[in-house]
């Protein structure tokens, strides 16, 4: 079974939009799933340089699909319903 | 930062919207499109009645950006005559801080009342509380009348269903000395007669009402001008930022400024200044010495606790003796101080040596109009190596470290308190303490208007938690004051 995949960006737009909320998601997710998922970290999805997609930062994606105004709960959701339906 | 993140990610957008609008080749005509392109025809309203008043709302925070005072618009102007203006301005708005009526609710008034929870028991513990007799009967429950009652809160204490609850203005229960009230029209308004600046209002309102005003247009426009633009980074800035500390320097050049020098450089001239200070202080009999570094603290000295003025150290602020070096190496540079909080604004107003203020939300806002990832800038080490306590300055307790690190007299004397964040409960004691002349609890009293200090304050970007950790990592990587008291005394 393939694990899941949360790429979480730690670049300076998702940094600033998200008051560093991208960081805790990246710590909690690793504390809350260990190695059940595949958490990796991201410098930039280049998203963000796209016109006025900068006030949707941060961004997460789990597995193709991308969060954007990413919080912790909404990840979670995300992760959690995929790891039901498997 | 996270109840408050809906707001402060509004005024974050502004600012990265504004920043780029002026290095657009439209500057004026992109600032007037602000409100338009965040609330298009036709889109969702997320939050007012209608898109007409989010569309006045955004255009007030825009102006707020620009940096003018709200209180000064007269809504006919364009947000493009007001951009222009701003090009124009000689010095910035004095008054750090303002509120946008038409952001701002209008809560409804502080007040204590009974809840349909009241039993209607026989004992009436409520109306026997209450000292004002404000509590009456209406033969279904209690009811409180709002003239005479006077909040004191017995009554709440006293009722055995807790079926009295308190409502407060947050800004105004915020507000650490009554300086933003309600007026006659309902709406919150500053009294800068009595405002310290230190923001707390700002946080706490759920509707984003109070605004800084920015002094980002005047700092690009400098740059822009070619001008020798020098950052002087406030210790905190280590923690808020997504990169390492070495690649700060380039990040800044990057933006277009000359050089950065780190504030901690003048901590360590504040620590050991302060630590003297003390030293004399102490021999000569004097009971106790707060701090001196908090600009919200020092302007609370000024405006409300002149009292203690003769107990707060004569030690000037890290930041004007690293103003002092600047401007003795470049005479002619123009100064930007990087804050963490709104307060250093009275001080940077108040000090020829530092022209300006950027504070770390408009920093941000910068690296984003600006697409510049300052995780991959090259890595130089700052010239001055700063000491350890300089750069943990910023935490709650740092500077009282500082000062022992720094402390040259008899072994045990200093015994600090740490006051950690200004509220009403810490303002009385301060001025208890002034009263008797003496503190109970210590004799060298630290003051930060921010709980966990400047890593925390209001204009910050990260959470306190990563804040302290890479600025404790970057403090353990700096040598002690005490190392080179130590050495120099063997
Ligand atoms: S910084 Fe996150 S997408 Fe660019």
């Amino acid at each position: 079974m393939k694990k899941i995949q949360v790429k979480v960006c730690q670049g300076t737009t998702c940094y600033v939009m998200g008051g560093s909320g991208s960081k805790s998601i990246l710590d909690t997710l690793t504390e809350k799933y260990g190695d059940k998922i595949e958490i990796v970290s991201v410098r930039c999805f280049e998203i963000c340089h796209k016109q006025d997609s900068f006030s949707k930062a941060p961004y997460v994606y789990v597995d193709d699909e991308l969060i954007s105004s990413a919080s912790l709960e909404k990840v979670i959701n995300v992760i959690e319903s995929k790891l039901k339906n498997e | 930062m996270s109840e408050e993140l809906e707001t402060k990610r509004i005024k974050r957008e502004i600012l990265v919207r504004l920043i780029k609008a002026f290095i657009s080749d439209n500057y004026a005509e992109n600032v007037r499109l602000i409100p338009y392109e965040m609330r298009p025809k036709g889109c969702e309203v997320p939050f007012r009645c209608c898109v007409y008043k989010e569309r006045a709302i955004l255009r007030s925070r825009t102006i707020a950006g620009l940096g003018f005072a709200m209180e000064d618009d007269d809504e006919k102007t364009l947000l493009s005559d007001f951009a222009k203006k701003a090009l124009t301005r000689k010095h910035p708005e004095p008054e750090p801080l303002t509120v946008l009526q038409n952001a701002c609710k209008g809560c409804p008034s502080a007040k204590v009342f009974v809840t349909e929870l009241c039993q209607n028991c026989v004992a009436k513990p409520c109306m026997k509380a209450c000292r004002f007799g404000a509590i009456s009967n209406d033969g279904h429950r209690s009811v409180i009348d709002s003239e005479k009652c006077k909040k004191c809160g017995l009554c709440m204490a006293a009722c055995p269903y807790k079926a009295i609850v308190k409502t407060v203005v947050p800004c105004e229960e915020a507000c650490p000395v009554g300086a933003i009230a309600k007026g006659e029209d309902g709406l919150a308004h500053i009294d800068n007669d009595k405002c310290i600046s230190c923001g707390k209002c700002v946080s706490a309102c759920p509707f984003g009402a109070t605004h800084a005003k920015s002094q980002v247009i005047d700092i690009l426009k400098n740059i822009k001008e070619g001008k020798e633009v020098i950052a002087l980074i406030a210790p905190a800035l280590i923690g808020h930022m997504p990169c390492k500390p070495e690649q700060i320097q380039e990040a800044f050049r990057k933006i277009g400024f000359s050089a950065v020098y780190e504030v901690a450089q003048g901590a360590d001239i504040t620590a050991k200044t302060e630590a003297k200070d003390f030293q004399e202080r102490l021999e000569s009999g004097a009971p106790f010495m707060t701090t001196s570094c908090c600009a919200g603290y020092n302007e609370l000295v000024k405006k409300h606790l002149p009292e203690i003025k003769p107990f707060v150290s004569d030690a000037k602020t890290p930041l004007y003796y690293t103003a002092e070096i600047v401007k003795k190496e470049h005479p002619k540079a123009v100064t930007v101080f990087i804050s963490p909080c709104f307060a250093k604004r009275r001080e940077v107003l108040d000090n020829p040596n530092v022209n300006y203020l950027l504070n770390f939300e408009e920093l941000g806002a910068i690296f984003v109009a600006m697409g510049i990832e300052i995780d991959t800038c090259e890595e130089k080490e700052f010239d001055y190596k700063s000491s350890k306590e300089a750069r943990e300055f910023a935490l709650t307790g740092g500077v009282a470290r500082s000062v022992q690190a720094a402390w040259k007299g008899e072994e045990g004397a200093v015994k600090p308190v740490v006051i950690n964040g200004l509220d009403k409960a810490a303002i009385r004691n301060l001025k208890l303490w002034a009263k008797m002349g003496k503190c109970p609890d210590g004799n060298l009293v630290e003051v930060m208007c921010c709980p966990g200090g400047c890593i925390a304050g209001n204009a910050c970007l990260g959470s306190l938690k990563d804040a302290f950790k890479k600025i404790t990592d970057y403090g353990n990587k700096g040598q002690s004051l005490e190392t080179e008291r130590k050495e120099k005394n063997d």
